[in-house]
């Protein structure tokens, strides 16, 4: 029966929550589940896959994927999806995923849908939710070939723990390393154990008004405060400014973010902006312009200067936090 | 170095929004190229001023409107230009749809590298740069932030920005590359590019023209807007201090996340 074909992702020895989020949605669909796993060292690390909804889990290992290398990944992926003819394939919309599934999509000759935000099935089908604009509109979706090739933006469908048969198998790969023309020279990954924004569960977010590249410090040490899962932002402004590197950045040309809490700091609120970060469960505006935009969309507002808003808030969250 | 640039023109990043059945409503857009093109464009130019030597070729699918943006990124210092002005299969098409077409217009055209955004800030799919790879059957790198082209032009080494970091990759030519913010700052137009860009070629052209049929495979069955957000509270109180505080109580009793 064709099922679906789940695309696991790895990072730091580790499979991605996002992975753990598609895979128990495609279990709750129904159908057989299969997920393709592809790294150095990933056997170990398969089985956790059972537990939110894997029925076989594809296990491609080896040292040539250490590294993420488009042409290699696709190679492996699209040769285990021929194998299964799966009626969709699903993936997460990280950066990777983003790389990896139009490519994949292309050498099946199909279409792929990208970052969707909701999935469901209809008949036999999938009809996706995807956010267009960076989230200034919403385009419902279907993929009209076989298979369904799909993106899910991280931490969109949230995921619950859903048995699957859970048989580990080795995936029969083989690697044509004459076509792998993209050598690898250097990964630099950045010591900080920061989440990225795109999956962060707090922001601090600094724009214009921050004036300037050193008093992000505040920003960081507000963001430390919340935990592991908190960040920090920028604005365009800020980045156009170079203040702080375009990693940063939230907005239409940046990153489109939906935290539980987006504490905007010195930030107006241009339309570019509020598309990028407008999903957020609860937003803090703290700015000296009573005028700024950003207040007419925010939770909360604090008009006030920040230089003095936040070092206070810092020492009130301290409290809070004992 | 000959490269080619795909460019799309989109909607200005500070346009509203308004939906009209399954696609938006035209009135009152301010069409620009897509911001990420822009690094295109420009990556193009300096790699041709950095050779000495070389053409920059515009390739985009639009409607009449795109011609605006194809004149600018002329005016910028590119050097001819492909429409493939056809709003038949533009309204339609896809990323796959797309990217076909691309393709079917750069075969045959002599090129060392294909520049384009990661994405177009519109429909945000992000999935044209690998497509072409596939169709052209030349490596893609995606998210580039750094660009060098070997003297001989038979290589490129480039950084990609990847998940908390960056990877620095070699490849042959001819490659895709999409560009990411940071890549370099995109010049504007000078006066006399201006006066230039009208003169140059633009080869007009269409899907069927270039042996393209594909429908496309993405079907939009709706669209709608975002849940208006309403404003909420602001915090009052004698200084910042006592707002500080204020706010620090509400996110942990109110909201609770703190």
């Amino acid at each position: 029966m064709p099922g679906t074909l789940i695309y696991a992702e790895v990072q730091k020895g580790e499979i991605k929550k996002g992975a753990f989020e598609i895979t128990s949605k495609a279990k709750e669909f129904g159908g057989d589940v299969s997920v393709c796993i592809i790294g150095k060292g990933v056997e170990a690390i398969a089985p956790q896959l059972a537990k939110y909804g894997a029925d076989k889990i594809y296990v491609v290992d080896g040292p040539e994927f250490e590294n993420y290398v488009t042409e290699t990944f696709v190679q492996a992926l699209t040769q285990v999806a021929q194998q299964l003819q799966p009626s969709v394939i699903l993936a997460s919309a990280s950066a990777q995923g983003k790389d990896l599934m139009p490519a994949v999509a292309a050498r099946l000759k199909v279409g792929a849908v990208s970052d969707c935000v909701e999935i469901k099935k209809e008949g036999d089908k999938i009809i996706a939710k995807r956010p267009l604009y960076a989230g200034k509109a919403y385009a419902v979706v279907e993929a009209v070939g076989t298979p369904q090739v799909i993106s899910v933006r991280p931490n969109a469908l949230g995921f619950k723990e859903i048995a699957g048969a859970g048989a580990v198998e080795k995936a029969a790969v083989s690697i044509d390393a004459g076509k792998v023309k993209v050598a690898v020279k250097e990964v630099v990954i950045a010591a900080s154990t920061e989440p990225d924004q795109t999956e962060a569960e707090i922001i601090v977010s600094g724009g214009r008004g921050m004036k300037g590249p050193e008093n992000y410090k505040m920003l960081e040490d507000l963001a430390k405060l919340f935990g592991p899962t908190a960040t920090t932002g920028a604005s365009r402004a800020a980045v156009d400014a170079g203040w702080r590197d375009h990693a940063f950045q939230v907005g239409q040309t940046g990153k489109t973010v939906s935290p539980n809490l987006y504490i905007a700091a010195g930030i107006s609120g241009a339309i570019q902006h509020m598309a990028g970060m407008g999903t957020s469960k609860v937003i803090v505006a703290i700015n000296k312009d009573p005028e700024a935009p950003i207040f007419t969309k925010a939770d909360y507002g604090v008009v006030d200067d920040l230089f003095n808003v936040i070092p206070a808030l810092i020492e009130e969250v301290k409290k809070i936090k004992g | 170095m000959n490269t080619i640039v795909c460019l799309k023109q989109v909607p200005d990043t500070e346009t509203l929004i308004k939906i009209a059945g399954t696609t938006i409503a035209a009135e009152g857009i301010k069409w620009v190229i897509n911001p990420y093109d822009e690094f295109a464009v420009e990556e193009a130019i300096r790699q041709k001023e950095k050779m000495g030597a070389g053409a920059v070729t515009i390739v985009s699918l639009g409607p009449d409107r795109a011609i605006e943006s194809i004149r600018t990124a002329l005016a910028m210092g590119a050097d001819n230009a492909v429409h493939i002005n056809d709003s038949g299969f533009y309204d339609k098409a896809d990323p796959y749809a797309t990217a076909a077409v691309l393709a079917a217009a750069i075969k045959g055209l002599d090129f060392n590298a294909i520049f384009l955004g990661k994405q177009a800030i519109d429909d945000d799919s992000g999935q044209v740069p690998a497509m072409l790879g596939e169709m052209l059957g030349i490596p893609a790198v995606t998210q580039v932030i750094k660009f060098e082209v070997a003297a001989d032009k038979s290589k490129a080494t480039v950084t990609r920005e990847i998940e908390g970091g960056h990877m620095v990759v070699e490849v042959p030519l001819p490659a895709v590359f999409s560009a990411q913010k940071g890549l370099n700052e995109p010049r504007y137009a000078s006066l006399p590019g201006i006066m230039k860009a009208k003169k140059k070629p633009v080869d007009v052209k269409n899907a069927a023209g270039l042996g393209v049929s594909d429908g496309p495979m993405i079907v939009i069955k709706e669209m709608s807007l975002p849940p208006a957000r309403q404003a909420g509270k602001i915090i009052t109180g004698d200084d910042a201090k006592v707002k500080a505080a204020a706010l620090a109580k509400a996110l942990h009793e109110e909201v609770k996340i703190i």
